[in-house]
């Protein structure tokens, strides 16, 4: 009995330790790869760089790519901070006020929030279209500064956080307002960071939007850079070049993922207990 | 009263940005295709033809259509079955009060960070002519097989970097789900003189049958929408013999490339009833397979 505990124990760790390379792997190639040179690159060449070449890096951030990467961090920030304020305010609202219409358009929120993106994309372009948004950064802030799963998430957060804390707050004479901005936000402060590091992240990576509505290379935001720069250098083999790319668009999103680790596990456990 | 109408006010304030964005952007969209998908649309002069059902019969006598229907759904039928098992697999395991267990999340969770373009690259670079599973397959096998440019081969590229790329999203849900089940149904079944493998079968699935479920249709869901990483890889053709054209990359190349707005709403209005009839169906199958469980 011990012994059998003791292999199945050794075939345990085998497993995830092998899906553990095979999950760097990619990664750590890449990064090699983006230290070799172009000439190293298309004779095929060794595991390692035979000498290490930064000039991947250095014609990366002589390229366009840094315009990107600043439009897609403004852009994903003021998109993100819009988001958090406006999805706490409608799941406040759910949760907590009574209002006219409540009903409903919590109904409308539970059903718009099935339809795939995907099958909207050609007549919102055109929507986007008409309000001459097209080729601006408005477009993908304006269409993505709310998000119906964490107005859910919050309305859950607010209908589990106790009332009492609030009904002190009215008796002092705080108005629904104050009560919002002076209790309710300091005390969500979790749901609030886990919100805004997923916002952040999906306006970071997503690449549809920005191919639809955005088409001057100044206004790329960084995945569609990652594009452009795959289509012109892909032909000469510059990979050093291209991976460079990849590589520190990842940065950014592991950073936030090292230091608020906790927010990244936790926040699946929620969108399960939302189902 | 005055209380009832200053709730009024103060609810509906709340709600405005997020109903004006909700109406602006996704109901008058949808509005919008209801009518759009009966239409011949001119974006550049701006006219409109009422063509009635033209658009539903020339996207079924378009073989690109069969072509992306065979490519999709072979996706999703290899896609999420195997991701779905590796994700379940590799959660019990980390759940079998493994040491250093949050290591490797922490490790396995980094493909889920990656941005679909990011990701492409990478995958490009792996499997390209001249990459390095290409060249370490030739050293095993003697055969150099050009996977990018075979179209027996380009989509499946595709498929392992979606599974690798979904597969520790998936886990985390797995895992957190393992976590709830009370380890009190375990020690019976030990008692009963249950080996890890059969608990794993006759305890684990039967109680983590509600996840499973939203695994499976998301997988789904998410499988039929695949766009970023074909159109990545094929520079939006969809090639090469359009093996790796999908149908959001058709819809996309029937708005901006064949420049017909209508056909492209109509298209996006049968991929929506195909998600939609898929998870109608595995609802009720998953639903009814709990009810006997």
């Amino acid at each position: 009995m011990k012994k059998d505990n003791q292999t199945l124990k050794i075939i345990v760790y085998t497993i995830l330790i092998l899906y553990s390379l095979l999950t760097l792997f990619p990664f750590a190639w890449s990064i090699l790869t983006s230290f070799k040179s172009t000439a190293e690159i298309a004779g095929g060449g060794t595991f390692f760089p035979e000498t290490v070449s930064t000039s991947g890096w250095q014609t990366l951030f002589d390229s366009q790519y840094t315009t990107w990467v600043r439009n897609s961090l403004v852009v994903a920030l003021i998109t993100t901070v819009l988001n958090v304020i406006f999805n706490t305010m409608a799941g406040y609202a759910f949760a907590r006020i009574d209002f006219f219409g409540r009903k409903f358009l919590f109904s409308l929120m539970l059903l718009l929030i099935m339809i795939p993106a995907q099958v909207t994309m050609i007549p919102l372009y055109i929507v986007v279209s008409n309000l001459n948004l097209i080729n601006t950064h408005w477009s993908i802030i304006l269409t993505s500064m709310i998000n119906i799963a964490y107005i859910f998430m919050m309305r859950q957060f607010f209908i589990n956080f106790p009332k009492e804390v609030e009904e002190a707050a009215s008796m002092d004479g705080l108005s629904t307002l104050g009560i919002f901005f002076k209790i309710v936000l300091p005390n969500a402060k979790p749901a609030l960071a886990t919100q805004a590091i997923f916002i952040f992240m999906g306006v970071w990576n997503e690449f549809m939007r920005p191919l639809l509505f955005i088409s001057s290379p100044d206004l790329y935001m960084l995945t569609q850079g990652l594009n452009a720069l795959s289509n012109q250098f892909r032909n000469i083999t510059a990979w050093d070049i291209i991976m460079a790319g990849a590589i520190f668009s990842v940065i950014p999103i592991f950073m936030l993922f090292i230091f608020l680790n906790k927010y990244f596990i936790a926040a699946n456990d929620r969108s399960v207990g939302g189902k | 009263m005055r209380k009832k109408r200053s709730n009024n006010i103060q609810g509906l304030t709340f709600m405005t940005p997020a109903t004006l964005t909700a109406s602006l952007f996704i109901v008058v969209p949808i509005a919008y295709a209801f009518f759009m998908m009966f239409f011949n649309i001119n974006l550049l002069s701006g006219t409109r033809t009422f063509i009635g059902f033209d658009n539903f019969r020339k996207i079924i006598g378009d073989p690109r259509f069969w072509a992306a229907l065979r490519n999709t759904s072979t996706y999703v039928a290899v896609v999420v079955p195997i991701q779905t098992s590796i994700a379940l697999i590799l959660a019990a395991l980390l759940n079998s009060k493994v040491k250093f267990n949050r290591a490797f999340l922490t490790v396995m969770f980094i493909p889920t960070l990656t941005s679909s373009s990011a990701m492409t690259l990478i995958f490009m670079w792996l499997f390209n002519n001249n990459g390095l599973v290409v060249n370490q397959l030739e050293q095993l096998t003697g055969m150099r097989i050009h996977f990018l440019t075979n179209p027996d081969l380009a989509l499946s590229v595709i498929m392992i970097m979606n599974i690798f790329s979904t597969v520790p999203h998936f886990m985390v849900v797995f895992l957190s789900g393992l976590q709830d089940i009370p380890t009190n149904l375990y020690e019976a079944a030990a008692i009963d003189g249950a080996t890890k493998i059969r608990q794993f079968f006759h305890v684990t699935i039967p109680q983590l049958m509600p996840i499973l479920f939203y695994v499976i249709t998301m997988g789904v869901v998410g499988t039929f929408q695949i766009f970023d990483q074909a159109f990545i890889l094929s520079g939006g053709t969809g090639g090469p013999q359009n093996s790796t054209l999908t149908f959001t990359l058709y819809i996309y190349q029937l708005a901006f490339t064949s420049n017909d707005m209508g056909r492209a709403t109509a298209m996006s209005f049968i991929l929506g009833v195909i998600i939609f009839t898929f998870t109608a169906i595995i609802n009720k199958v998953m639903k009814a397979d709990e009810m006997n469980g």
